[in-house]
C-alpha cells in the first residue's frame, strides 16, 4: 500500500456446495490477478490464501467491500456463512452456476438426505464393503474429550438468493475469465448495473453462434452420440438439443463451435421465471406433429431424461426447485 | 406511484347473491387484498346507476384500477370498460372476473362459492395492478371486397354490395357464375324453375360495372388483415380471349370431341372439349378442357380456332395472377354432393337404376340430357315406381351424422315432378320430414294429397337380387316401416339417393388461407352459431350460404345480404378499431433463433435476416400469444396478457396455497 | 391426512373462444359441478406458458387444468397443436420431478360443449382428491435438526462477533 493512496478495499472469495471451478476460474484471469491484489486485500480465500472465519466475524458489518460467494447452499455452514458474508459484505456477488441456480450439485435435489447417503455410505462400491456397520455422518458424535459437530446436510439445495438477498449475479459454470474480470473492472470504477441485475449480456447463445438458422421443426431428437452434426447449420434444427436457444450469452457460443449443443451453463435472461419452463416451451413449440401419441414418442425417445435436459444447470433455482420428496 | 384498486362485486339480483355472500367477499377485498381503496357490493353493477359507482369512485378516489366481479366478460367488459372510459380510466385498466357463470350458478354450496369468488377477485386484484394503458389501433378500411364463390349466396352479396356503389372482385372456380342452383331444375316450394330466378342475378353480375368477374380463377394467397387485404387470384388459362369472344357458340358446336359432363350434368350428359358449362353461363366465355382436347393431347385438330369469327382461341394463353387489394372477404364457396358410393349398400355405380339427386335433377331438367323427360338409363323406359331414399350421408354414424337440411324437401320436389311427368307411383323414405320453413309443411301436405306415398324408416338396402317373381328385373328397396311395424321390400324401377351437402373437399385448406377454421364437420366457424352467423372470429372475413352449414336457398340468400350488409357497415365507418392485444418482440435482446417464426398462422412475424432478429407485424397479429409463451428468451411479451400480469394473477388466485413466509430461518 | 376434506385447488387455463365459453355455457345452463378449479382467462391455450404450470403448482395448487378448442378448431387456427406439443413435454418432466401425471390434465372443449367442460372439472377434482394434496411447498422444508444446527452456530460465534456497527 502506497502513502497518500486511497485504502484498499477488502475481497472475500468464498466456497460453498462446488467444485472449486469459479476458483480457478479467478485465476484464469491470469496476471489482472495482480491488479486485483494491488486493489483489494483478500481477507477470505479458503483455497488460495489465508483468512478465518472468525476474523471475518469479528469485522464492522458491511466492511468487506465485495464478496464473490460461489456454491450452493446444502448445510448449516454453508448457510451460516451465506448470512455471515451478507452481514459482512456491503456487495455480495452470486458468483457462478452453483450460487445463482444451483447448477450440478443442484442435481441432487432429485434425491433426498436419506437416498443420498443409503447410496453413498450402503450402497456405494468403495465405501460399502468398508462400512458394514453403515456409520453415517452425524451432527453430533460424543467422543471422550467432547462433542464433535457435523454441519446439517439439507434435503435440498438452496441457490444464494433462496438463503439471503443479492446484490449482483455472475453466471456461468464457471464465469468466464473475460466476463470475470468486466465484473471486476466494474466493481473497482464503481459502474454496477441496478441492484440485483445479472452482469452479462442478455441476449442468448443464439446471439454469438454463427450457424445458419432456419424455421425450426423437428421429427427426431438425437443424443450427442448419435449423429456427427454438420457444422454450418443450427444445432437444433439438426434435432440436438441446444440449450443455447434459451441461454444466456456471453461464452461467445464456445460449445457450438465445436460441434456440441450449449447444455445451458449460462441459465436464463432477465425477467426468465424459470429457466427449464422456457427452454421446453420453446423445444416443445417446434416439435413438427399434432398427433398425441408421436409426439409422446418423439419425446420419450429423443429426451429420455427431461429433467437434466431442462434443468441441468438449474434445477435448484427453478420453481419447483426439487423432486417431489416421497413420504416413507 | 401506489395503486389505488377499486372492487365492484354485483349481486346481480340473486343470480349472484343468491349463491354467494357477496357482501362478505367485498369486506374480505377491502380488508385482505393490498392497493385496495374502496369495495362495493351492489345489486346490478351493469345498471346506469352500477356504472355512475364506478365513474364517481374514479373520479373521486382517484382509482387507477377497477375490479368487477360479475357475469363473464363476453356480455359486459365493454360496458364496464366503457365507464372507467368516460370517468378517464384507461379502459384496459378494467378488470371483471366472472363470478356468476363461473361460479353462482355452477355451485350451489353457499360456503365453497364465496371462496371461489373470493380467490377470483383477488386474482383479478393482483392483475389488474400490473395492467398497463393501451389504446385500440385504428385501421381505415378499403372500399373493395372481395366475394369467393359464384353461387346464389355470392351472387347477392355481391349484388348488394355493387349496388351500393362499392367495387367488388367476384372469383369463381368453375367457368360459370351460378353453382349448383344453376342445375336444378325446380326449388321448393314454389316450383319455380331454378334457371329462372337465377340467371337474371347472373346477367345482372355479368353486367354490373362495380363488379369484376374472374371466373375460371381460383383465389391463391391472403395476407393482410381487416380492410387492408391482398390477395392473389390465379385466372386459369380458358386459351379463349376473353376480349376477343362474342359467345356465339361455333366453336363448341363444331368441335368434334365429346366429354361426359361428370360436373354440371353429374355424368347424366356430354358436353364438347372446348365448352360453356350450360347455355346460359356467365361469361359466356368457353373453356378448353386440355386434357380432353385433341389438340392439347395429340397435337391435331384446332377446328374451334379456324371456325372461329374473331380469332378467338388462343393455344397459348397462359395462367395469369392478379394481385387485388380488398378491405373484406366474403367467403360463399358453397358445398359437394355427398359419393352415394359410400353408402354401398344403395348400390350406386353398381345398380344401374340408382340415381343420386343430382343425377335426377339433371334427368328432370328440360334442359338437360334427356330433355326433361324421366326415363331410366336405357334413355326410353319411363319407371312405373321412384324410391326416393331420404338421408344418404347424412344423419348418419358412419358418414356424416349432421342433417343437410334440404333433402327432405328436395325429395318432396321429386315426388312432385315425377307425378306430374310420370304415371309412377313414388315412395319416400325418411326418417323424419323437415319441413319447417315458410310454405314447407304446406307443400308436404300437397304432395301427400297429390298421392306421394311415405315410409318412414330408414332404408337397409337396395339390392336388385329378387327372392320372389314380382321382384324380378325390379330394384328391392328393403326397409324397416316403423309406422307398421313390419320389414317390407318394395319392388321399384328407380331409386333416387338424397345425397348429403358436404363441405368442399378443400375447404379446410381453403379456410386456412384466409384464417378461417371448420367445425369437426367440416363447415366454416362462424363467430357466434346464435347472434353472429355470417362473421367469423377473423375479423374482415365473412362466410355466407352452405359452407357456413347446410341450409336452403332463402337462407343461403339472406346469409349473402347479410355478410354484404356487414361489409357495408365497415366501408361506411370507413375505420375499424383493432383491439391492442398484440405481440411485440424485444429487438435488442431478440438473438434471431427463430422458434418463433412458424408459430404464426398470421404469418405476423417475420425474420429480418440482416440484423438475425425477428420481428411482429402488429397490423397482422391477432393477439393468441402462442409466441409469446414460445420464445425459448422470454423476449416476447403479449400486450394485455405478459407474464407480470399472469403471474400476478396466479398468485391471486391460489391465495390461500402460497406458503405464508419463506422457510423459517434463524438469523446471524 | 383425510382425504375426505381435502378440497383441492385447481388453477384452469381456459381459452377464451372455446372452453371459456364452454365454461359459461355451462353456467347459462346450471349445470352444477365442482368448485374447485379456478379460471384463469387466456386468449387461446397457446399462451399457455409452461412457466404459468410449475409456477402454479409451486404456489400451492394440487393440480391445473388447461383447456382449449379441439385441434383441427382453434380460433387461432393451429395454435392447440403448440399447446399440445408443450403439454406433453412438460407432462413428462413433471412426472420425471415426481408429479403424479393425472394433477395436469388438457381437455378440448368447443364453445358448445359445457356438459363435457364439467364433466372434465369433475373427474380432474375426483383424480386430484384420490392423489391426495400435492402442497409443494412443503417439499422445501427441511427438519428440525437445521434449525437446531444453525441456531448452534450462532450462539457458539455469538462470542467472537462484534457488535454490528
Amino acid at each position: 500500500m502506497s502513502n497518500g493512496e486511497k485504502p484498499k478495499g477488502k475481497l472475500a472469495l468464498y466456497w460453498a456446495a462446488s467444485c472449486g471451478g469459479c476458483e480457478i476460474a479467478v485465476l484464469a484471469i491470469d496476471e489482472k490477478i495482480l491488479d486485483v491484489a494491488a486493489a483489494f486485500d483478500i481477507v477470505m480465500w479458503p483455497c488460495a490464501a489465508d483468512g478465518k472465519v472468525r476474523d471475518i466475524e469479528r469485522m464492522p458489518d458491511g466492511s468487506i467491500d465485495v464478496c464473490l460467494f460461489n456454491g450452493g447452499i446444502r448445510t448449516s455452514e454453508q448457510e451460516y456463512m451465506a448470512q455471515l458474508m451478507r452481514r459482512k459484505s456491503k456487495v455480495l456477488v452470486s458468483f457462478g452456476s452453483c450460487a445463482t441456480e444451483g447448477c450440478i450439485p443442484g442435481l441432487s435435489n432429485m434425491n433426498t438426505r436419506q437416498e443420498v447417503f443409503d447410496t453413498v455410505y450402503k450402497e456405494g462400491s468403495s465405501t460399502a464393503p468398508v462400512n458394514p456397520q453403515d456409520v453415517r455422518p452425524q451432527p453430533e458424535t460424543k467422543v471422550p474429550e467432547g462433542t464433535l459437530h457435523l454441519p446439517i446436510f439439507y434435503d435440498t439445495l438452496k441457490t444464494l438468493d433462496q438463503t439471503v438477498d443479492v446484490d449482483y449475479y455472475l453466471p456461468g459454470c464457471p464465469p468466464e475469465a473475460e466476463n470475470i474480470w468486466k465484473a471486476i473492472v466494474a466493481i473497482l470504477e464503481g459502474k454496477l448495473p441496478p441492484k440485483g441485475s445479472v452482469i452479462g449480456m442478455n441476449t442468448t447463445v443464439c446471439d454469438e453462434c454463427k450457424r445458419k438458422r432456419n424455421e425450426k421443426k423437428i421429427k427426431k431428437f438425437y443424443r450427442t452420440w448419435q449423429i456427427i452434426p454438420d457444422e454450418e447449420t443450427c444445432l437444433l434444427e439438426q434435432g440436438l438439443l441446444c440449450c443455447g436457444i434459451a441461454t444466456r450469452a456471453g461464452c461467445g457460443a464456445l460449445c457450438p463451435q465445436v460441434n456440441s449443443p450449449c447444455i445451458g451453463c449460462h441459465g436464463g435472461n432477465d425477467g426468465v421465471a424459470d429457466y427449464g419452463a422456457r427452454l421446453l416451451s420453446g423445444v416443445a413449440s417446434v416439435i413438427d406433429s399434432g398427433d398425441p401419441d408421436e409426439i409422446d414418442r418423439i419425446i420419450s425417445e429423443g429426451i429420455p431424461d427431461p429433467v437434466g435436459s431442462f434443468y441441468r444447470f438449474s434445477l435448484a433455482g427453478s420453481q419447483l426447485r426439487r423432486k417431489k420428496k416421497s413420504k416413507c | 406511484m401506489a395503486e389505488k384498486i377499486g372492487i365492484y362485486v354485483c349481486h346481480c339480483g340473486s343470480n349472484i347473491a343468491g349463491t354467494i355472500d357477496v357482501e362478505e367477499v367485498a369486506r374480505w377485498a377491502g380488508k385482505n387484498i393490498k392497493d385496495v381503496a374502496v369495495s362495493r357490493d351492489y345489486k346490478f353493477m351493469c345498471s346506469s346507476l352500477g356504472q355512475q359507482m364506478i365513474e364517481d369512485d374514479i373520479k373521486q378516489q382517484g382509482l387507477t384500477g377497477v375490479v368487477v366481479g360479475a357475469c363473464s366478460p363476453h356480455l359486459h367488459e365493454k360496458t364496464f370498460r366503457n365507464a372507467c372510459h368516460r370517468a378517464g380510466l384507461n379502459p384496459y385498466l378494467c378488470q371483471m372476473t366472472n363470478i356468476r357463470e363461473h361460479v353462482s350458478w355452477v355451485n350451489s354450496d353457499k360456503e365453497s362459492g364465496t371462496f371461489k369468488a373470493k380467490s377470483l377477485i383477488s386474482a383479478a386484484a393482483e392483475r389488474v395492478k400490473r395492467q398497463k394503458p393501451l389504446e385500440p389501433m385504428r385501421v381505415k378500411v378499403n372500399p373493395a371486397t372481395l366475394v369467393v364463390g359464384g353461387g346464389i349466396a355470392g351472387l347477392q352479396a355481391a349484388l348488394e354490395l355493387a349496388d351500393a356503389g362499392h367495387h367488388v372482385y367476384l372469383v369463381e372456380r368453375e367457368p360459370s357464375i351460378g353453382g349448383h342452383m344453376a342445375q336444378f331444375d325446380k326449388t321448393f316450394p314454389t316450383l319455380d324453375c331454378s334457371a329462372c330466378i337465377l340467371t337474371p342475378k347472373m346477367s345482372e353480375v355479368g353486367q354490373h360495372e362495380n363488379i369484376t368477374l374472374l371466373t375460371y380463377s381460383e383465389l391463391e394467397e391472403v395476407s393482410g388483415s381487416v380492410g387492408n387485404f391482398k390477395v392473389k387470384v390465379r385466372k386459369k388459362a380458358r386459351y379463349v380471349d376473353y376480349d376477343k369472344c362474342t359467345g356465339c357458340g361455333i366453336c363448341i358446336e363444331k368441335c368434334p370431341r365429346k366429354v361426359l359432363d361428370d360436373v354440371f350434368e353429374a355424368g347424366m350428359g356430354y358436353r364438347k372439349a372446348i365448352y360453356t358449362p350450360f347455355p346460359q353461363a356467365v361469361p359466356r366465355t368457353p373453356v378448353i378442357d386440355t386434357a380432353n382436347c385433341t389438340w392439347f393431347t395429340r397435337g391435331k385438330c384446332q377446328v374451334c380456332s379456324k371456325v372461329c369469327p374473331t380469332d378467338a382461341v388462343d393455344y397459348n394463353q397462359q395462367d395469369e395472377i392478379v394481385e387485388l387489394e380488398v378491405g373484406n372477404i366474403i367467403i360463399a364457396t358453397g358445398w359437394k354432393l355427398f359419393d352415394c358410393k359410400r353408402s354401398s349398400h344403395y348400390g350406386y355405380g353398381r345398380l344401374a337404376n340408382v340415381y343420386t339427386n343430382m343425377e335426377f335433377e339433371r334427368l328432370c331438367n328440360a334442359a338437360g340430357p334427356t330433355n326433361g323427360k324421366i326415363v331410366l338409363r336405357d334413355g326410353k323406359t319411363e319407371p312405373k315406381s321412384v324410391a326416393i331414399v331420404h338421408c344418404v350421408g347424412s344423419r348418419d354414424a358412419n358418414s356424416n351424422s349432421y342433417c343437410s337440411a334440404v333433402c327432405c324437401m328436395a325429395a318432396l320436389k321429386f315426388g312432385h315432378l315425377v307425378l306430374e311427368k310420370t304415371n309412377a307411383e313414388v315412395y319416400s323414405f325418411y326418417i323424419d320430414m323437415r319441413s319447417n320453413q315458410k310454405g314447407y309443411e304446406e307443400f308436404y301436405e300437397r304432395l301427400q294429397e297429390e298421392g306421394m306415398q311415405f315410409v318412414r324408416g330408414k332404408v337397409g338396402e337396395v339390392t336388385d337380387a329378387a327372392r320372389q317373381p314380382a321382384e324380378e328385373g325390379k330394384l328391392i328397396v328393403q326397409v324397416d316401416d316403423t309406422l307398421l311395424g313390419k320389414q317390407r321390400r318394395i319392388p321399384v324401377d328407380m331409386v333416387i339417393l338424397m345425397g348429403g351437402l358436404e363441405p368442399q373437399a378443400d375447404a379446410k385448406e381453403f379456410g386456412l388461407k384466409c384464417g378461417i377454421s371448420c367445425s369437426m364437420a367440416g363447415w366454416y366457424t362462424e363467430r357466434h352459431p346464435k347472434l353472429d352467423p355470417v362473421a367469423t372470429m377473423t375479423d374482415g372475413v365473412f362466410v355466407a350460404g352452405v359452407c357456413q352449414g347446410p341450409k336452403d336457398i332463402p337462407a343461403s340468400v339472406a346469409q349473402g345480404a347479410a355478410a354484404a350488409a356487414r361489409v357495408q357497415g365497415m366501408i361506411s365507418k370507413g375505420e375499424v378499431m383493432i383491439e391492442p392485444i398484440v405481440a411485440s418482440i424485444d429487438e435488442e435482446n431478440c438473438s434471431g433463433c427463430r422458434i418463433c417464426n412458424n408459430m404464426c398462422p398470421y404469418n405476423a412475424i417475420e425474420f429480418d435476416a440482416e440484423k438475425s432478429i425477428s420481428r411482429v407485424i402488429t397490423a397482422l397479429c391477432k393477439g393468441c400469444g402462442t409466441c409469446v409463451a414460445a420464445c425459448p428468451a422470454g423476449v416476447i411479451t403479449g400486450a394485455h396478457f405478459n407474464n407480470e400480469q399472469i403471474f400476478a394473477e396466479i398468485d391471486g388466485i391460489l391465495w390461500d396455497a402460497k406458503p405464508q413466509a419463506e422457510t423459517e430461518s434463524v438469523t446471524v | 391426512m383425510s382425504n375426505e376434506t381435502f378440497e383441492p385447488k385447481i388453477v384452469g387455463f381456459l381459452c377464451n373462444w372455446c372452453s371459456y365459453r364452454a365454461a359459461d355455457l355451462a353456467g347459462s345452463a346450471r349445470i352444477k359441478y365442482a368448485p374447485n378449479v379456478r379460471i384463469i382467462r387466456l386468449m387461446c391455450s397457446g399462451r399457455v406458458d409452461p412457466t404459468f404450470v410449475v409456477k402454479a403448482l409451486a404456489d400451492g395448487a394440487d393440480g391445473v387444468m388447461i383447456a382449449g378448442c379441439h385441434p383441427g378448431e382453434c380460433h387461432y387456427i393451429e395454435q392447440n397443436y403448440k399447446a399440445m406439443r408443450r403439454f406433453h413435454l412438460l407432462k413428462q418432466t413433471l412426472t420425471a420431478l415426481g408429479v403424479e401425471p393425472d394433477r395436469v390434465q388438457l381437455v378440448w372443449a368447443s364453445a358448445a360443449e359445457g356438459q363435457r367442460l364439467a364433466e372434465a372439472i369433475d373427474k380432474l377434482v375426483a383424480d386430484i382428491k384420490r392423489l391426495g394434496p400435492l402442497r409443494w411447498p412443503s417439499n422445501w422444508d427441511e427438519d428440525g435438526g437445521r434449525l437446531k444446527a444453525l441456531e448452534e452456530i450462532v450462539k457458539e460465534h455469538e462470542e467472537a462477533m462484534e457488535v454490528p456497527a
